[in-house]
């Protein structure tokens, strides 16, 4: 097999070479992919939309119909992480906790949990150890990331940023939280049921902002229709349609990654993870 | 056999690129475990990103976000402030193609949602055979 | 576009992608992909993507190499290949 798969990418690998020999030089500006349709974006998007970021102009404007299938795939790759790994929590007979104070370990039967979970950790085959430094490090600077990822997505228009990095920053801000504590402590602020609620809301407030501009009476997605709710002039209501929808990409891309750690670090079960 | 070795000096680069896609591709065909194949695929996705975002260079050129002068004090930040002061001239050859950029995007987003389905896809194979060696699985399933 | 800075980081990328797929420990080969993400986005950076750099250095090098280390995890260590 390994001999196999040598010679296919050797094969594979001299056509391409050969056929990689016809493409244009490192650096021209006059190849074929800048000649015939980015001059116009790069010379008409501060008319058109007044965002002098040409990568989020281009992204949520121009070719704003593929960004929301994009946010839509999302959606379905947390729904399929879901569906294929998540199972009912199994009637445990009997658990074993310590109490960190004193370090006195009880075995608790049935239904009956303890009542102040925060002196008291469970001892399963997964059990992580407890450590002071690093929860209490990671208090400090969970606020600031997501201050920052709110910056990241408000700033998409005049430096590099936009809804999907925001969106990641965010829930690798929820994801930290997660492994520095426990992460039961971490589903108890943020449940599976909200993530799953938030990523759809996501999408809907891109489809929805594209539905106004329909109700609006122009094209589906055509954000110059809100310009009677932004003030009457076409173009910055274009501008703050791209925001709108930014918005919407950032919340959904939050609640999936985080929709997806939580079924991928527990096995499903969700009750002890990294 | 002088001039092809010119040019694959001149074209070097894409010879690079080449290799770390056949990387990929040969983890993803001729190795048994299957995370190892799952690391192979991510390997594949970012080579051909690296491909499609290095064809968008220019030489000299700065980033694709439009420098604009600040408009005075006391001026309302309007769209035609805005356009009056940044259209002073916006040469095409002094900015990096956006486009492949654009579409790249969206092939880091995917590509992620992929390895997260691929990942649950291999721990339930785990769950359910007890190993990941895929010859090991093709065992199991001849034999039970 | 400094060619020596990208001469440099492309030849680290090759070797970060033959090693990770090379080594026999799961957990070697997920922080070797880490690695390997966190290099691509050096890469675009230098090359003025830094968009395409952004995204990486948050989804790839942050997100993906979390889901991967979860993975292993949650099956096993050991490879014999």
């Amino acid at each position: 097999m390994k001999i196999l798969g040598k010679l296919t990418i050797l094969l594979c690998g001299v056509l391409l070479m050969v056929f990689a020999m016809e493409f244009p030089d490192w650096g021209d500006p006059e190849s074929p992919a800048s000649t015939h349709l980015s001059p116009y974006f790069i010379q008409h998007t501060l008319e058109d939309t007044a965002v002098p970021n040409i990568v989020t102009s281009v992204l949520a404007d121009y070719r704003g119909y593929d960004t929301m299938f994009e946010t839509t795939v999302i959606l379905t790759a947390g729904l399929a992480c879901f569906l294929l790994l998540r199972i009912e929590r199994k009637k445990v007979h009997h658990r074993y906790y310590r109490h960190v104070p004193t370090g006195v370990s009880l075995r608790m039967e049935g239904d009956k949990f303890p009542k102040n979970s925060a002196v008291f950790q469970r001892m399963d085959a997964n059990w992580v150890p407890y450590d002071f430094i690093i929860s209490r490090t990671c208090r400090l600077i969970i606020p600031f990331i997501q201050i920052f990822a709110l910056y990241v997505v408000a700033h998409g228009h005049h430096s590099p940023g936009g809804g999907f990095q925001g969106g990641v920053l965010m829930g690798a801000s929820v994801i930290l939280f997660a492994i520095s504590h426990n992460l039961r402590a971490a589903i108890k602020s943020f449940s599976e049921k909200t993530a799953a609620l938030f990523s759809v809301t996501g999408v809907f407030i891109y489809a929805g902002t594209g539905a106004l501009c329909l109700i609006f009476g122009e094209v589906f997605l055509n954000y110059s229709a809100l310009a009677p709710l932004f003030g009457n002039d076409r173009v910055m209501a274009r501008s703050h349609g791209i925001l709108m929808v930014e918005i919407g990409v950032a919340v959904a891309v939050t609640a999936v990654m985080i929709w997806i750690y939580y079924n991928l670090s527990s096995a499903g079960k969700q009750d002890e993870g990294l | 056999m002088e001039s092809i070795f010119s040019l694959v000096i001149a074209k070097a680069n894409y010879v690079a690129y080449i290799i770390l896609m056949m990387v990929g591709l040969y983890a993803m065909i001729a190795k048994n475990n299957l995370i190892k194949k799952i690391v192979g695929m991510s390997i594949f996705q970012t080579a051909i990103i690296l491909f499609y975002v290095s064809i968008g260079c220019k030489r000299g050129a700065t980033i694709p976000i439009l420098e604009h002068h600040a408009p005075p004090e006391g001026v309302a930040h309007g769209a035609e402030k805005v356009v009056a002061h940044a259209m002073d001239a916006i040469r095409v050859a002094d900015y990096i193609n956006p486009l492949p950029h654009v579409l790249m995007l969206t092939a880091i987003v995917v590509g992620v949602a992929t390895l997260g389905v691929a990942l649950a896809l291999a721990i339930k194979v785990y769950k359910t055979y007890g190993t990941l060696e895929e010859d090991e699985i093709n065992q199991q399933l001849r034999s039970g | 576009m400094i060619w020596q800075l990208d001469l440099i980081i492309l030849l680290l990328v090759i070797v970060c992608a033959v090693a990770a797929i090379r080594v026999r420990d799961l957990l070697s080969a997920t922080l070797l992909l880490g690695a390997y993400s966190f290099l691509m986005c050096l890469l675009w950076a230098v090359m003025g993507a830094v968009d395409v750099a952004f995204t990486e250095a948050t989804v790839g090098a942050g997100v993906s190499t979390v889901f991967c280390v979860a993975a292993v995890f949650h099956t096993t260590r050991r490879t014999k290949d």
